[in-house]
């Protein structure tokens, strides 16, 4: 019998260079996730409250801090992926609940929750900063999570039925099917989404950390809380710091994280043939040449999977007794009544706090709604007027787009809110209004989506169109309106929608800033959130966010959807 | 007689129709599969041949009847089968290896003994040196053999093959053939019957000792024919050409109650019409009159190089349109068929269009709806309603494709793609006058 180059026991590999510096850096990881977690628990009080040094060397250990956020962040989200995406594509009656309400959570603006989330997680650590902490990683959570979830519940439900059935009759159990077959199945659309959802969290990271709720400053040690006491004290200097900082971070992250996991996840790629270009990673390359990690995931799998034959051995004997159908049945129906109970108390104290605004004031908050609205569409819109002359030159010059797309990259995951207070420092020079200034300030965060998909968008125009073009002599203006604006159309929606959605949530940070002790504010629904938010008016937060959810989900079943379906129908090349 | 692996009683497959009648696939199924069988499942297309292998492995339910295996009736997976895929289903994330493995995956065994079971059937399927190697690495042929092996380490007593070599180009699948037959003849492995479903009745006499032949709408089964000649076959053998068209003359003999049931039934129940467009039709006539307006069946196959599949709607649409008929294996052209074979353009459509009102009773009815309206207009959505009670919506799309097609090259009708509507065409300048 042969025994193969793929079973490293076999193959006398000597331990290498890349094995001792994979070595080190598992060891810093651990000790760093050990330094920044101890420092989440300290205790938490009025007096006590935990204070932001401007001091440029505390700068490692605020990004430290900030960074444990995003990834447990991640790690939940990755988790609540699995659970809630598979629940849904198996359970029938489930899937009808459960696809239109997170369809819904990822169009509503997660921002305008922070503060109740804020108080919830504070209640239930009292005492201690755990809290806050809690607070800020589930802002980040809900600002990743729910793509990633459509990405692998899609996934789930398409797998091949050939594949399936293989599955089927291999009798797979559920967790092999899990392992084997759904996650490998859905990993490049995850990898993809997991990598865009971490990008946009830093924007909720930033804006997490520092937020004042009940009239109190609560600042949790990290990059976006050291930005913000900077603009506070209008500190120039720590203000480019903390900027240059999170480039580092953002590049980092990128390097020795997702690359190595996207050149990774190329195996996965459902293809029968061999691709000609693969995503390379020089950090997965170390990894992979070190070989004492395959050497202990072969000690692992086979130890893991030889305790859980044996197990099963043991257990086969035992018979555990099925619970009869009405038991079953039983705590379906209980679960589903407490679930009701709770919602209709909820929403009887909603409705409660609401009614304690004067209808003028109810009528108000929609006239702000509307300025908003109109905000978020001239923002999108001047977004697009850019963003296609920019990204089709990129999109159709290969060489350019490879300088271009990584650096593209890095700024759009750059949080936008960090970038605030130099737009700010502007405005004051100039006198300009928040009315006008606040769309600047939403565009920064949300253009790169657009820019995104235009290029993707021309880079998908087949070359054979474009030489026909060119036979046929098309000008200029004909080559646009005939080729590249009919096939750019359905990825320009789709970066719009992301573009919208995410103006929505910016406006609750662009249209109220400070700086020093200035405040800027422009007229609109996010101001108004922001600021019931910081006075801890209830009914007023309530009734500001059921408006802002509202907005969001009529305008996009209205309207972007419907383009959504004309461009796919009309425009999409196959 | 030897034991019985497998028992089908009466089984019966069906779906809600959106009218509300039920329309069955498979119906009252009886078959019993002994130990030491190689059979092999036959049928048009459409007729439910693999739903028939699904039921048999479990995969999915019966509508009514019961397989038992082992006389048990089986409840979930068959826990008797393995089974080899048409598209090979193997995980292209795992080395052919691990895709192998995955076979032993619920069997209580240690790592190192599932190491040992799986090398020793790659060694046995000819993929020695390969065990690293992921699916998109191997050709066909060699993704195939992955899927032989994943299903043989399970040890099933009856090994399931789906259109096993219906990927795989000519030379590739013979030799594939060639050395399953030899595991299985040489008793190399333990299995205790095959079930293979084929659309090629060559491989089938060449490899099988039992052929099942299925009629279509909905599938029973017409004939159960057992083929005893010794391994290793001769294909160029009069024995063997011989059962070849007897089982084709099986295939294509038109079901003989149906012209004895009631005419205003039949219009009634609005019979299917093969799918084949008109062109391929007209060349396949052309074909046979240029052949001598009369041909072996299975030869002209062989020379079209078709698969079961894509040639018997073309003879089946022949047929049905009187430009031809089936004796014995052999078809030749009607009176009319040689008239259209060698007629000019135009007199070719007046002849098309003379038959498909004839022999096709809805051409006449979609006639007389676009001229009872006003605008002589009527959408595709209208008739693809009345089409789907009776067919289900996936095959009525089918079905009004071909009728268009066919109305459009009769001149009957025409057909607005953008705007999906039927019209008659008044003036033939301008067709949109009254849009």
């Amino acid at each position: 019998m042969k025994w193969n180059g793929f079973i490293p026991m076999s193959n006398k590999q000597k331990f290498g260079w890349a094995d001792i510096t994979v070595i080190l850096v598992l060891l810093s990881v651990l000790y760093l996730t050990a330094h920044f977690g101890e420092g989440m628990q300290v205790p938490f009080t009025a007096q006590h409250e935990p204070s932001i040094s401007l001091d440029p060397s505390m700068l490692p250990y605020y990004a430290g801090r900030s960074l444990l956020r995003m990834f447990i962040a991640f790690g939940a989200s990755l988790l609540f992926t699995f659970i809630y995406g598979r629940i849904a594509a198996y359970n029938r009656t489930a899937e009808k609940i459960m696809i239109p309400a997170i369809d819904i959570l990822q169009s509503v603006p997660v921002l305008g929750f922070l503060s109740a989330t804020v108080l919830m997680f504070m209640a239930l650590f009292p005492g201690s900063l755990l809290g806050v902490e809690f607070a800020s990683i589930f802002a980040i959570f809900t600002g990743q999570v729910w793509n990633m979830t459509f990405s692998f519940y899609h996934a789930v439900k398409s797998i091949p039925r050939p594949l399936a059935e293989a599955a089927d009759i291999q009798r797979l159990s559920g967790w092999s099917r899990f392992t084997k077959l759904e996650v490998p199945y859905s990993m490049i659309g995850l990898v993809w989404n997991s990598m865009m959802s971490f990008g946009g969290g830093w924007f909720f990271l930033a804006a997490s950390e520092s937020i004042s709720v009940l009239n109190q400053d609560i600042q949790l040690p990290g990059i976006g809380s050291y930005m913000a006491m900077a603009a506070d004290h209008g500190n120039i200097p720590a203000i480019i710091y903390s900027i240059i900082t999170m480039i580092i971070m953002i590049i980092l992250v990128d390097q020795l994280f997702w690359r190595p996991i996207v050149a990774w996840s190329q195996k996965f790629k459902n293809e029968q043939t061999e691709a000609n270009e693969v995503p390379k990673s020089w950090a997965f390359n170390i990894l992979k040449r070190a070989h004492f990690i395959q050497y202990i995931q072969q000690q692992i799998s086979t130890f893991l999977h030889d305790t859980k034959i044996k197990i099963q051995k043991k257990s086969r004997t035992i018979h555990w007794p099925q619970p009869p159908a009405i038991v079953s049945k039983g705590i379906t129906w209980l679960i589903w009544a407490i679930v009701l109970g709770f919602v209709s108390i909820y929403v009887y104290q909603a409705v409660y706090e609401i009614v304690q605004l004067s209808w003028h004031e109810l009528l108000d908050v929609l006239v702000l709604g509307l300025l908003t609205a109109f905000r978020v569409f001239v923002s999108t819109l001047l977004a697009v007027i850019w963003t296609v002359p920019v990204g089709v030159m990129i999109g159709l010059n290969p060489k350019f787009s490879r300088i271009a797309q990584p650096i593209i990259q890095v700024l759009a995951s750059f949080p936008a809110n960090m970038a605030f207070p130099l737009f700010i420092i502007l405005y004051l020079k100039f006198g300009i209004s928040m009315n006008i200034g606040s769309i600047p300030l939403m565009m920064l965060g949300t253009q790169w989506y657009i820019l995104f998909n235009v290029i993707a968008g021309a880079m998908a125009i087949p070359s054979d169109l474009k030489e026909a073009s060119t036979i046929l002599g098309l000008t200029r203006w004909q080559y646009w309106k005939k080729l590249i604006l009919p096939s750019i159309f359905p990825f320009l929606i789709t970066g719009c929608i992301t573009a919208s959605g995410g103006a929505w949530n910016a406006s609750i940070v662009s249209e109220i800033v400070s700086w020093k002790t200035d405040v800027l504010e422009a007229p609109g629904l996010g101001s108004y959130i922001a600021q019931a938010t910081t006075h801890g008016d209830w009914p007023q937060i309530i009734w500001g966010i059921i408006v802002m959810c509202i907005m969001v989900v009529v305008l996009n079943r209205l309207m972007w959807r419907k383009l959504y379906a004309i461009s796919e129908k009309k425009f999409k090349l196959d | 007689m030897k034991n019985t692996l497998i028992k089908l009683q009466q089984i019966c497959k069906g779906y809600d129709l959106p009218n509300g009648t039920h329309m069955n696939v498979l119906e009252d199924i009886d078959l019993n599969i002994h130990e030491g069988e190689f059979v092999s499942i036959l049928g048009p297309s459409g007729s439910g041949k693999s739903t028939l292998l699904r039921i048999i492995a479990g995969l999915i339910p019966p509508t009514r009847g019961k397989v038992l295996y082992n006389g048990q009736t089986i409840e979930g997976t068959n826990p008797g089968v393995g089974m080899v895929f048409q598209s090979f289903a193997l995980f292209p994330w795992l080395t052919v290896l691990e895709n192998v493995k995955l076979g032993l995956e619920n069997k209580p065994w240690t790592e190192a003994e599932k190491m040992r079971k799986a090398l020793s059937i790659i060694d046995m399927v000819g993929l020695d040196g390969f065990e690293g190697a992921y699916p998109k690495e191997l050709s066909g042929g060699m993704k195939q053999r992955v899927g032989i092996g994943r299903a043989l380490v399970m040890e099933p007593d009856i090994l399931l093959m789906d259109e096993p070599f219906s990927a795989l180009d000519v030379l590739t699948a013979e030799n594939l053939k060639r050395d399953l037959l030899e595991l299985w003849t040489e008793k190399k492995i333990p299995t205790k019957a095959i079930i293979m479903v084929t659309h090629s009745i060559e491989e089938a006499v060449y490899m099988s000792d039992r052929a099942i032949i299925l009629s279509r709408d909905p599938a029973c089964v017409t004939a159960d024919i057992s083929i005893r000649m010794p391994h290793w076959r001769d294909k160029q053998d009069s024995a063997f050409s011989s059962l070849v068209d007897r089982i084709y003359s099986i295939l294509t003999k038109k079901r003989e109650p149906q012209q004895q049931e009631h005419i205003e039934e039949q219009k009634r129940k609005m019979e299917k019409v093969p799918e084949v467009y008109a062109g391929a039709l007209t060349g396949f006539i052309e074909l046979i009159e240029d052949l001598g307006n009369s041909v072996d069946l299975y030869k002209l196959a062989e020379q079209l190089n078709l698969t079961l599949e894509d040639f018997l709607p073309i003879v089946e649409a022949a047929q049905m349109l009187g430009f031809a008929t089936i004796h014995h294996g052999d078809i030749a052209l009607t009176d009319t068929g040689a008239e259209f074979a060698i007629a000019r353009v135009l007199d070719r459509k007046e002849i098309f269009r003379t038959q498909v009102v004839t022999h096709v009773p809805m051409m006449e009815k979609i006639t007389w709806i676009l001229e009872s309206k006003s605008n002589n207009k009527m959408a595709r959505e209208f008739f693809l309603e009345v089409f789907e009670k009776h067919y289900g919506s996936e095959e009525a799309e089918h079905q009004l494709d071909i009728i268009i097609d066919w109305g459009r090259y009769a001149e009957l009708f025409a057909y607005n793609e953008q705007a999906k509507y039927l019209y008659l065409e008044q003036d033939a300048s301008n067709p949109l006058t009254d849009m």
